[in-house]
């Protein structure tokens, strides 16, 4: 099953750094990072193929990886858009219009909370409190926040990835 | 002006780098508790009074003091990076500008502590922060305040920071630790306690990223001296991530002396509420603790006016008072549906809730959706009441507190806004264009504005 799917040889290198900060024969506390990583590798989300490599890097059981990719809200279990829009509207963000920057991104790009656009190129992820909520509201784009938005900054936000200059990473 | 400890440096340029830091007395106090006994600094952090600063207060000289020390039992210390308590974000500014103030504070307490091994667990969405943290550790490894032989003491500490993948629930220590296992964020029952059985099943303290970065102003003043700083025993300076209907949201570092009136509304803090509107309630110290009417946080009951410190802001209990939490300090104004901001609380929690006890699953799930119907001005009168009830069944009957942090907001709305809850059912139509505005006993304006 494994065979096609390799991590890069850097990322394997990271992997076993990893693994290196827990004591002997407690490499299962690399779970989630080593999730994360896989997920950045293979395309943004987990297939299963992918969660059982991990297993056997760990080694550890796939029901393992499944229980916990599951568990956490930043794994995602289908396929995504390159770009996911994850829009906080806990309280505090709601106090200063994410409904509407919700509302917004749905109409512009068609899309439900949770879909993909049909180019593929988006998803419109509805998170809770991220943490930012002095500077809402505010949205999560790859590893970075984007905050007191407004309509004209999504626009520009969805444009810059249109044209894919923008920094995921 | 009010005192400052931690924030003390935070405007310098490049005070994140550590030659920077260096130069600004950073990491003198670590030399100087590295020639101090770990007693001695367990002594000082005891007489300080500090008290946790992840939400639930306890004393942080207490909590060291009951760390198990087994012969030949490894020990860790792990701080709580989770930050997910809506409201809160104070530690991410903390870990975005000062690193090496946590990373000092690591180096005291896990020497303190007798950790070798120490982890920083922080929530997998501030995904930029670990590189900052990391760079942090590299550089102080390199000028010999981590690694081996720490300042020739014989000393040895390795830091490493892990992320998470995203759930509130391993804010709560012991599913921080099942999450740094590797595995669901299920809490664990108590005891033990972490201190006995945690990481690993080895002795864990887990403390929050402010609790440790005040350590290291504890041992550069000395305890008795952070003592006096505060009242009673809302000792030393706190800080307050402040948001929602303010002029002036961000990060605060006070020294707990001061009324909310002057937090809210002097331009040193929060800065007012912006177009001049007014003031009708607050949460003042994260999601989890009971919303207020504006009334009820200016003045207590007994019409004193009211602190920003452990004691006054609980002052009247649940009934009329709230309590300082973790210190995320949401205002709404006027304008604000306080059934609207409880249903996003209450949908959070359900997000949130680990699924383990039945009256947190389900009464979480329960909560949200009458809460939605009352807001999309579909609920009943008895809907009121069933909301009561649920809440009341949730607190007390679950393994870990998210249950009381779901049930405590709604309890406190209902408690205060009862009025704009029945408004909503009695005005269906009217309850979706039209907010019920400022709240009876918040003003003595009219309950239904028409602004
Ligand atoms: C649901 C829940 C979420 C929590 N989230 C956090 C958190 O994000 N950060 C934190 O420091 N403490 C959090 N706590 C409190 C921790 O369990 C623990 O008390 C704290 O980390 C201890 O550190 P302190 O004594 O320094 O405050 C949470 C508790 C619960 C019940
Ligand atoms: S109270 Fe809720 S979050 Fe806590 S253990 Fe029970 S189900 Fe999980
Ligand atoms: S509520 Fe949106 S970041 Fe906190």
């Amino acid at each position: 099953m494994s065979e096609t799917i390799a991590f890069k040889p850097e990322s394997l290198a990271q992997v076993h750094k990893i693994i290196a900060r827990y004591p002997e024969g407690r490499q299962k506390s690399a779970l989630i990072p080593v999730l994360h990583l896989a997920q950045k590798e293979f395309d943004g989300w987990l297939a299963v193929p992918v969660m059982d490599y991990v297993a056997e890097l760990l080694s550890i059981t796939p029901i393992e990886v499944y229980e916990v990719a599951t568990f956490y809200t930043m794994f995602n279990m289908k396929p995504v858009g390159k770009y996911v829009l994850e829009v906080c509207r806990t309280g505090p963000c709601m106090l200063k219009g994410s409904d509407n920057i919700l509302d917004h991104i749905r109409k512009k790009l068609n899309i439900k909370d949770g879909g993909t656009s049909e180019d593929g190129l988006f998803t419109l992820k509805p998170a809770e409190c991220l943490g930012a909520c002095g500077y809402a509201p505010m949205m999560q784009l790859g590893k970075f926040f984007h905050e007191n938005l407004t309509i004209e900054k999504v626009d520009e936000i969805l444009d810059l990835c249109r044209q894919g200059a923008i920094a995921l990473d | 002006m009010g005192k400052k400890l931690l924030l003390k440096n935070a405007h310098i340029e490049g005070i994140r780098y550590f030659e920077t830091y260096r130069k600004h007395g950073g990491y003198e106090a670590a030399e100087k508790a590295l020639k101090m006994k770990p007693e001695e600094i367990l002594e000082e952090v005891k007489t300080s009074g500090l008290r946790g600063r992840g939400g639930a207060g306890f004393p942080t000289g207490m909590k060291w003091s009951f760390l198990a020390k087994p012969e030949g039992v490894p020990r860790h210390l792990v701080v709580n990076a989770d930050e997910s308590e809506p409201g809160t974000f104070k530690d991410r500014y903390l870990m975005e500008f000062l690193p090496h103030l946590l990373i000092e504070g690591m180096l005291i307490s896990s020497y303190t502590l007798g950790s070798n091994t120490s982890y920083i667990y922080i929530r997998g969405e501030y995904s930029w922060i670990p590189d900052i943290l990391e760079e942090a550790i590299e550089e102080a490894k390199a000028a010999g305040f981590l690694g081996k032989n720490i300042l020739g003491t014989g000393y040895d500490l390795e830091i490493y920071v892990q992320r998470g993948g995203g759930a509130y629930i391993c804010g709560e220590e012991t599913a921080l630790l099942e999450s740094l296992e590797g595995r669901r964020g299920n809490p664990r029952l108590k005891p033990p306690f972490p201190a006995v059985k945690g990481l690993w099943e080895r002795p864990t303290v887990v403390n929050n990223v402010e609790s440790i970065a005040a350590v290291v102003p504890i041992i550069e003043i000395g305890g008795a001296e952070y003592a006096k700083i505060g009242v009673g025993r809302s000792t030393g300076t706190k800080l307050i991530s402040a948001c929602g209907n303010i002029n002036k949201p961000g990060v605060y570092e006070i020294d707990m002396t001061i009324t909310v009136e002057e937090f809210i509304y002097s331009d040193e803090y929060c800065g007012g509420i912006p177009n001049g509107k007014k003031l009708k309630a607050c949460i003042p110290g994260g999601s989890s603790v009971p919303i207020v009417p504006a009334n009820l946080l200016l003045k207590t009951i007994n019409g004193e006016p009211r602190y920003m410190n452990y004691e006054s802001l609980a002052d009247g209990g649940f009934a009329t008072g709230t309590m300082m939490g973790s210190g995320g300090f949401i205002v709404l104004d006027e304008d604000q549906c306080v059934v609207n901001h409880t249903m996003t609380l209450a949908r959070f929690y359900n997000h949130e809730s680990c699924g383990q006890c039945t009256p947190c699953r389900e009464g979480t799930g329960w909560m949200y959706k009458i809460l939605k119907k009352i807001e999309k001005g579909e609920g009943k009168m008895e809907d009121i009441d069933l909301l009561w009830d649920i809440q009341r069944k949730i607190e007390g009957n679950t393994i870990c507190p998210l249950g009381d942090a779901a049930a405590w907001p709604v309890a406190a709305a209902i408690r205060h806004f009862r009025d704009e809850f029945e408004w909503h059912v009695n005005n269906p139509e009217l309850s979706q264009t039209q907010n019920y505005g400022i709240a009876n006993y918040a003003d003595p304006i009219p309950a239904v504005s028409n602004s």
